[in-house]
């Protein structure tokens, strides 16, 4: 007994009341095609996820076109402090967020295309979907020389990637994600996806570094609108439908119920850091002390993105033992977050001794410690 | 249904076949003793081993990343049961059957094989086997609502009729309040969930599979037969509250507001207030604002409270002093690092402006813009937390006048600004005019300062933003 119209006729119907009836008729074929017109990372992943739970993909496939401001995007199995320069990312307030999709890790910005291709998890089909991609890149420019390889990555050039690919299959729905690379800022791609972090063990998914190369260097007459143009009309003539591109607006609640908690569920931290799977850091800090460097051991344990063990080798009575398992208490069981982190030790430094070699030696320490989140 | 019972219990535990049978015979008619026996006999069910099904192109072997139940919990059909990983594509595998999960076949990071056992599942025995293809194309229980419940760790009970009933409504279990045992959920309760929000009640599903009889107390009270002649009596229908308290643990955050305030408990703390009238400062900061911001720098009122403050200190440097552990020794700072209350996300934390001493109002201006968007980024440093001797708290920026701040050790001393009101006061020559009233509320440790000393700042403190030109006489 069904009572309220299901949700998953929602969007089908949102977008029947806004197309008029005419044009409607000519456009029942197998596809859909929608556009995000926001640039905000988590709110088009929770597009994502509303689409994958709550749509009929039996009618119709639905493409979904998308692009971030600058944000990192990492699988869902994956360690962030592995795949990126968290430190980094934070000073040039690049967002991280972590996708439900497995896969290895991406750098975004408009010059960045994203497409998702939506189906029934019974017509699942990727290679499929990346062929698509590169018929229309092709009947764009026929020069171009890309094509797609079996790790189900775009090459230009045989060299370099342009594309990654990642995929969701839930029961009776999936989805494969891949992005494309238009004129995205190289520099910072390079330079926010590499870890400074050592000495992590973990059984995360490990990302596969690659050269890329952006298409507007190979040929400087595209755009990103250009080529979403393209893909989208291949897309049209391939299901049928009429090449129309439906915007949408992620943060619509009434079209898209439920969107805005699915958003915030995706900025916060239990999600981003918490789900990565447990890992266990291993270093040494080499703290430069008056005239001498000490070199300290470090051992730790992070499960659920916070802290299960904590070890730290140092010199006899460098520091008070009981301020040492002070310490190590107040670690132990909180975040590997450095703001919190910081609050801690410095709230802890409060009720210390005062003692100005003390502190200094307290500072010293919790300042390298806290560079290794 | 007890003939199958039989049969699947002889062919699982023929021990125990005989008291149950005999046990289920008499209770054929009572719901919930046929529930209770569910749930007391250990496994009365059959056991049926949940292959992981195809994933598709040409997939032999997945990697299991998550589990989200475990042996013991009970599931229903299409809850998710784990994340497997498999060459860039994430999967999520719902359960086929309602029952109780008896065993993971692999732990995390094992590999997977398709068309082998995932997990061993005991089927509710009065459903009989599911069916080997999906039969109803209802949609899979989103993953919002998955998360809901994981987060929660805590499975509303409900039979899987019920559920199904529920899911078919797109109900969150979770948000409807059960009047059966143990706050199970029955039928009825989904009904009036649903009669809440379509405003009328409804008549039971048609397609209704095996529905457990319900004692007669509680039916759907009739409605009532005569119409309008007497006095309506109105029903009292107890007013229900779904809300629970909801414990967590203490935050990091909260854990090192714990420390600090407990150690600020030993403090004997004495206050001081007093009003301030900032007429001509108001003027003043109008005057200089601009200047400040062709040097790219916003101007508030703090730098004027931080730098008079520093200049009284100078004139009272035990106010800048620390106490010893022993209470031995009193230090006298040299450096007058004066902290700044700042409310972030996470909660309150005192980042201090250093050697305001030898700071022009400018300097302190620019560097609180510093610190102001580094504590809303989360990213202040360890210096900038640390080595503060004294702190001025506005509160006033979110309300309030008089305040009884608590010190934050090892300082001695620490003072609440309240907001700035426009109020009447009288000149000197006795005539009402719109004055710019500020309150503050200084708190000292009562066994190195006393009151008189506290006074005696706090005027010469008013006395520099009173009237701001005073302050030129004393800069350094």
């Amino acid at each position: 007994m069904i009572l309220q119209p299901s949700l998953r006729n929602c969007l089908w119907l949102s977008c029947v009341l806004r197309t008029p009836k005419a044009e409607f008729r000519s456009t029942a074929g197998g596809g859909l095609i929608i556009q995000s017109v926001s640039n905000d990372v988590f709110q088009n992943l929770a597009v994502e996820d509303w689409i994958h739970d709550h749509m009929d993909l039996e009618k119709r496939q639905v493409l979904f076109l998308w692009r971030n401001s600058p944000a990192v995007v990492i699988g869902r199995h994956q360690n962030p402090w592995q795949e990126c320069n968290l430190r980094l990312l934070r000073q040039k307030n690049i967002k991280l967020a972590r996708r439900r999709s497995g896969g290895g890790t991406v750098y975004h910005d408009l010059g960045n295309i994203n497409l998702t291709f939506f189906t029934t998890r019974k017509k699942y089909e990727r290679m499929q979907n990346l062929k698509l991609v590169v018929k229309a890149l092709k009947a764009l420019r026929p020069q171009l020389d890309v094509h797609v390889t079996d790790r189900y990555d775009i090459m230009l050039d045989r060299h370099y990637k342009i594309s990654g690919t990642a995929a969701k299959l839930g029961r009776t729905s999936a989805y494969h994600h891949c992005t494309l690379l238009c004129n995205a800022d190289k520099f910072v791609l390079s330079s926010v996806l590499k870890s400074p972090y050592t000495g992590l063990k973990s059984n995360a998914t490990p990302s596969v570094p690659a050269s890329v190369k952006n298409l507007f260097e190979e040929d400087p007459s595209l755009t990103s609108e250009m080529l979403l143009d393209a893909i989208a009309k291949e897309y049209a003539t391939q299901h049928q439908t009429d090449h129309r591109i439906t915007l949408i607006n992620p943060a619509d609640e009434t079209l898209l119920p439920g969107i805005n908690s699915r958003t915030k569920e995706l900025q916060t931290w239990e999600w981003v850091y918490g789900k990565t799977p447990k890992f266990s850091v291993s270093t040494c800090l080499n703290m430069a002390y008056k005239d001498s460097v000490l070199e300290v051991k470090v051992n730790m344990d992070v499960k659920h993105g916070r802290i299960e063990m904590c070890n730290i080798d140092l010199p006899e009575q460098w520091l008070p033992p009981a301020l040492y398992s002070e310490l190590v208490r107040s670690l132990t069981g909180s975040k590997f977050c450095p703001n919190e982190t910081t609050t801690r030790v410095t709230t802890l430094q409060r009720v210390c001794p005062q003692d100005d070699e003390l502190h200094s030696r307290w500072n010293l320490l919790c300042e390298n410690m806290i560079m290794l989140m | 249904v007890c003939i199958h019972r039989v049969r699947s219990c002889s062919s699982v535990r023929s021990v125990k076949s005989k008291y149950v049978c005999v046990f289920d015979r008499s209770a054929l008619n009572f719901s919930h003793q046929q529930r209770l026996l569910r749930t007391s006999a250990v496994s009365c069910g059959q056991i049926v081993q949940f292959k992981l099904s195809d994933i598709g192109e040409g997939i032999t072997e997945v990697t299991v990343k998550e589990w989200y139940i475990k042996e013991g919990d009970s599931v229903s059909q299409f809850d998710s049961i784990c994340e497997v990983q498999s060459d860039k594509a994430s999967v999520t595998i719902t359960s086929r059957y309602d029952g109780v999960i008896r065993k993971l076949h692999y732990s995390i990071d094992e590999i997977a094989f398709v068309g082998k056992p995932l997990v061993d599942i005991e089927i509710d025995a009065s459903k009989g086997v599911a069916s080997e293809e999906d039969v109803v194309e209802t949609p899979p229980m989103s993953h919002e609502e998955h998360t809901h419940q994981e987060i929660k760790g805590h499975k509303t009970l409900a039979t899987p009729a019920v559920r199904r009933l529920a899911m078919e409504n797109n109900i969150k279990l979770s948000e409807v309040v059960g009047t059966g045992k143990d706050n199970r959920i029955l039928k009825e309760d989904i009904l009036n969930y649903l009669a809440k929000q379509t405003g009328a009640i409804l008549p039971p599903s048609p397609k209704a599979e095996i529905i457990p009889p319900l004692p007669k107390s509680e039916t759907v009270p009739a409605a009532p037969k005569d119409k309008a002649r007497k006095i309506p009596v109105p029903v009292s229908r107890p007013i229900v509250f779904s809300g629970k308290d909801k414990t967590e643990p203490v935050t990091g955050f909260q854990k090192a507001m714990v420390k600090t305030m407990s150690a600020a408990l030993k403090i004997p703390h004495f206050g001081y207030c007093d009003e301030i009238d900032l007429t001509q400062l108001v003027q003043l900061r109008e005057d200089l604002k601009p200047l400040a911001e062709i040097r790219g720098v916003k101007l508030s009122f703090m730098p004027f409270f931080i730098k008079a403050a520093s200049l009284g200190l100078l004139q009272y440097p035990i106010l800048n002093a620390s106490l010893d552990e022993n209470c031995q020794n009193v230090t006298y700072k040299a450096s007058h690092n004066i902290g700044v209350a700042m409310d972030t996300e996470q909660g309150l934390i005192v980042p201090n402006v250093k050697n305001v001493q030898v700071c022009s109002v400018f300097d302190i201006a620019a560097e609180l813009n510093r610190l102001q968007s580094l504590g809303s980024a989360g990213q202040l440093g360890t210096s900038d937390l640390t080595g503060g001797t004294f702190t001025l708290s506005n509160i006033g920026t979110i309300g309030g006048t008089y305040a009884k701040p608590v010190i934050l050790p090892p300082e001695v001393a620490i003072g609440a600004l309240g907001k700035i009101q426009v109020l009447p006061r009288f000149n000197g020559k006795g005539e009402v005019f719109k004055a710019q009233v500020m309150n503050v509320s200084w708190s000292a440790d009562h066994r190195v300062i006393d009151g008189a000393t506290m006074a005696r700042f706090s005027n010469l403190w008013k006395s520099y933003l009173e009237n701001p030109a005073s302050m030129l006489l004393d800069l350094k």
